[in-house]
């Protein structure tokens, strides 16, 4: 007879770094499950027939079978099974929101907290880096090429399943460094990048060829890729121009965008000692915005020494759209909210009797307004609305803006025939990521704006597959002329 | 890896260098931009496509040894590579519809203005190039300026070759004596193009301006590059890097570009001091 459950209502910790210490190092926050914690929770799983666990993961990993396999000491074997899914379970279980899919749908979290599920995708992750070097298993090489675009989450899982169904693929990457927002825009003590590293190699040693330094729209166009013999192109160049809010100030010296702060940090390495590339550290930093990029950002900036970190929401914490998790690890770290404020401009120095004062136009301060929730907006969140005669101005150095991007326009304004929506996002079919233009699908940021790592690896993961059944059905049909 | 094809210095603090890079000769044209980075640990610097090859694949770039990248790649020889090299980026220069055009450089602005006047040049426009310089010693391309241009100044601040004074001093002349162009390009000095603009004004005639704020990606995702044309927020790397002169804030691109003076400066130096310390 089967073990019976082990019916803890509460998951098993997860152990971290001290708040106070790693408030000022890079090194990673949550250290991760051993294989006895990892059993345990393994434990807690109930096993159920209808596994709605499955039914809240966007690629759909068979997660009470892999929970089975830690259950039985058999890492490997968990391992294998997240593997028929997603090809980037060490990032996902790092960065993935599963409190609002997988687990949010965990019969367990009823009555008490849900089973750590990416907890243990994470530990099963790292185990396998640790004690593993079976090669992925890729079927053989069936001689069909294809592009992709961006080397980014959805890039990277679009790839690697064609790779694994025997397809050619070349990425081309614009950066120096292929990754994408996991390299330039989430933090090393979030997700460490020699993982992100190994996923890539990973990738590489499936027979994916990574091409960097390849700026699709500029260096080549994705019409060439055709003529080149890739018979099938998938677009997931990611998101692309930050949003600024339009208040007076933003112009000033000291002001940053969240991707421009971030790849200075994370790409660029500004955070060593001695960097190449400059950032401004220390100082006070207000970080503008309650996503998941600026609690990235406010954290960063900590790190970097900052003697103070505002978050500056225009909205209550109820409505904050950053992760749970995230938000109780900035403030751990000692990052202070400032919720139902909206910046109305930003201050900068000015000496008037010298022009050439090297502290001219660097900010100085913050004027925000005061703001209450009043009625539901179209997004059913209460709409912020300004409480009159409630401005005022707190000291800042440094001000990041972390409202958001547009996907980026290189691509769709030298791509003949793609079609895209009012927004500048590449218009999908969405059970196919099939775009306007034949042969051409799109997925991730580029097609949704800023969302999630693991929405834009389920959306790579539906073109992988939608791409496969084009070119199959393609080759028959020629097969038949 | 890109490989060093050719290089030469032009005066002691501006170097030219030929890289091979097929994919970005295919494509570049005046105007446009590349970002590179020397090696691994490099930094991301944009410099403007000062030429190419597109049969032999070579991309031309032409720099001003200002601080620690432009100091490493100053000492890499030919047969050298460098990590990486990535473009063409932002727009091309528009040339189209122009009759006659006249096209001012200043120091190493000299680099990108030079495709400009030779394109046209070659399309049977009219040019005239006002090139100027601190002093004799720091002119660059002075014979492919002359050979591409229907009329050519040569302007020294201090009068030790060619004419004295600054580029707006010709320009004036010309435009106050019935000289009409249908655009004027601009490509230097914050300073200078602030003024070439406020030259052409007087005169009511159109001025591009190609501008160089700090850059990272340089593809429209990191948003550094950002300036205020006519009241409007625009990206550089993908809006630009040529704008109308009339509306850019040349005052608050000035400032910008300021904005990390002491740390390049140390960055320079300790670059420098490393380089001292090798040869010893």
């Amino acid at each position: 007879m089967a073990e019976l459950p082990n019916m803890k209502m509460t998951k098993n910790d997860m152990p971290t770094q001290d708040p106070k210490v790693r408030a000022h190092n890079f090194e990673e926050v949550a250290l991760g499950y051993d294989e006895a914690t990892a059993i345990d929770e393994a434990k807690r799983c109930l096993h159920c027939v209808n596994m709605p666990c499955v039914a809240g993961c966007p690629v759909k990993i068979h997660i009470p079978d892999f929970i089975k396999k830690i259950r039985e000491g058999d890492f490997e074997g968990a391992y294998q099974v997240i593997a028929e899914s997603s090809n980037l379970p060490a990032v996902c279980g790092r960065v993935c929101p599963q409190e609002s899919q997988c687990e949010a749908k965990c019969v367990r979290g009823i009555k008490g907290e849900p089973v750590g599920i990416g907890r243990l995708e994470r530990f099963v992750a790292d185990w396998h880096a640790m004690h593993s070097n079976t090669p992925e298993h890729c079927e053989k090489p069936n001689g069909h090429k294809v592009a992709v675009i961006g080397s980014g989450p959805s890039g990277l899982t679009c790839a690697g399943d064609l790779a694994k169904k025997g397809y050619s693929v070349t990425i081309f990457e614009a950066l120096h460094k292929a990754g994408g927002v996991l390299v330039y825009g989430i933090p090393e003590f979030r997700l460490p990048k020699k993982i992100v590293q190994s996923e890539v190699d990973k990738l590489k040693s499936m027979g994916v060829e990574i091409k960097t330094n390849m700026v699709i729209g500029k260096t080549l166009m994705v019409d060439e890729l055709f003529k080149m013999g890739y018979e099938a192109v998938f677009i997931g160049s990611g998101a692309g121009l930050p949003r600024f809010m339009g208040i007076p100030g933003e112009e000033l010296n000291g002001v940053y965008s969240a991707n421009e702060f971030l790849t200075r940090s994370n790409l660029m390495k500004a955070y060593i000692d001695k960097p190449v590339t400059p950032i401004m550290k220390g100082g006070i930093v207000a970080v503008v915005g309650g996503g998941n990029v600026a609690m990235d950002a406010a954290r960063t900036a900590l790190r970097l020494g900052a003697k103070k970190v505002y978050i500056v929401y225009r909205r209550s914490e109820e409505e904050l759209p950053a992760r749970r998790e995230e938000i109780e690890h900035a403030k751990e770290e000692g990052v202070e909210f400032r919720l139902l404020n909206n910046p109305v401009a930003i201050l900068g120095f000015r000496n008037p009797d010298n022009k050439k004062d090297p502290k001219n136009v660097f900010v100085t301060a913050l004027r925000c307004i005061k703001m209450q929730l009043g009625e539901p907006d179209a997004s059913g969140r209460r709409r912020p609305v300004e409480i009159a005669g409630s401005e005022y101005e707190f000291p800042v150095d440094t001000v990041i803006m972390s409202i958001g991007t547009s996907p980026n326009p290189l691509i769709k304004t030298t791509t003949v025939g793609l079609e895209t929506n009012s927004h500048g996002g590449i218009i999908v079919e969405e059970t196919t990521g099939k775009t306007s233009k034949e042969a051409v699908y799109a997925g991730g940021d580029a097609v949704t704006g800023a969302a999630t790592v693991i929405s834009a690896m389920g959306a790579g993961k539906v073109a992988g597959q939608a791409i496969d059944d084009y070119i199959k059905s393609k080759n028959a049909k020629s097969r038949k002329k | 890896m890109f490989k060093i094809v050719n290089k030469k210095f032009l005066n002691p603090t501006v170097c030219m260098m030929d890289i091979e890079a097929p994919f970005v000769a295919a494509k570049a044209e005046p105007g446009q931009f590349i970002i590179l980075r020397v090696d691994e640990e490099g930094e991301r610097i944009p410099l403007t496509v000062a030429g190419f090859d597109r049969k032999k694949g070579l991309v031309k770039i032409i720099f001003q040894i200002v601080g620690a990248t432009t100091e490493k790649l100053k000492h890499k020889e030919v047969g050298e590579f460098i990590q990486d090299f990535v473009g063409p980026l932002g727009m091309a220069t528009d040339v189209s519809n122009l009759k006659s055009a006249c096209v001012v450089g200043g120091g190493v602005g000299c680099a990108i203005a030079f495709p400009v006047a030779k394109k046209m040049f070659e399309m049977g426009i009219d040019v005239t190039s006002i090139i100027g310089f601190r002093n004799k010693d720091l002119i660059i391309l002075e014979d492919e300026f002359k050979n591409s241009a229907n009329e050519f100044h040569v302007m020294t601040d201090d009068g030790s070759y060619g004419e004295m004074g600054n580029v707006c001093v010709p320009l004036e002349k010309m435009l106050s004596s019935g000289k009409k162009f249908d655009k004027i390009f601009a490509i230097g000095p914050l300073v200078m193009m602030k003024f070439v603009v406020q030259t052409a004004k007087k005169y009511n005639i159109p001025c591009v301006v190609s501008m160089n704020p700090i850059m990272i990606d340089g593809t429209g995702m990191c948003g550094c590059c950002r300036l205020m044309v006519d009241g409007e927020m625009k990206f550089a790397c993908v809006d630009g890097p040529d704008f109308d002169g009339y509306k850019v804030n040349f005052d608050e691109m000035i400032e910008r570009n300021g904005m990390y003076c002491d740390f390049e400066r140390q960055a320079y130096e300790e670059t420098c001091n490393l380089f001292k310390k090798e040869v010893k």
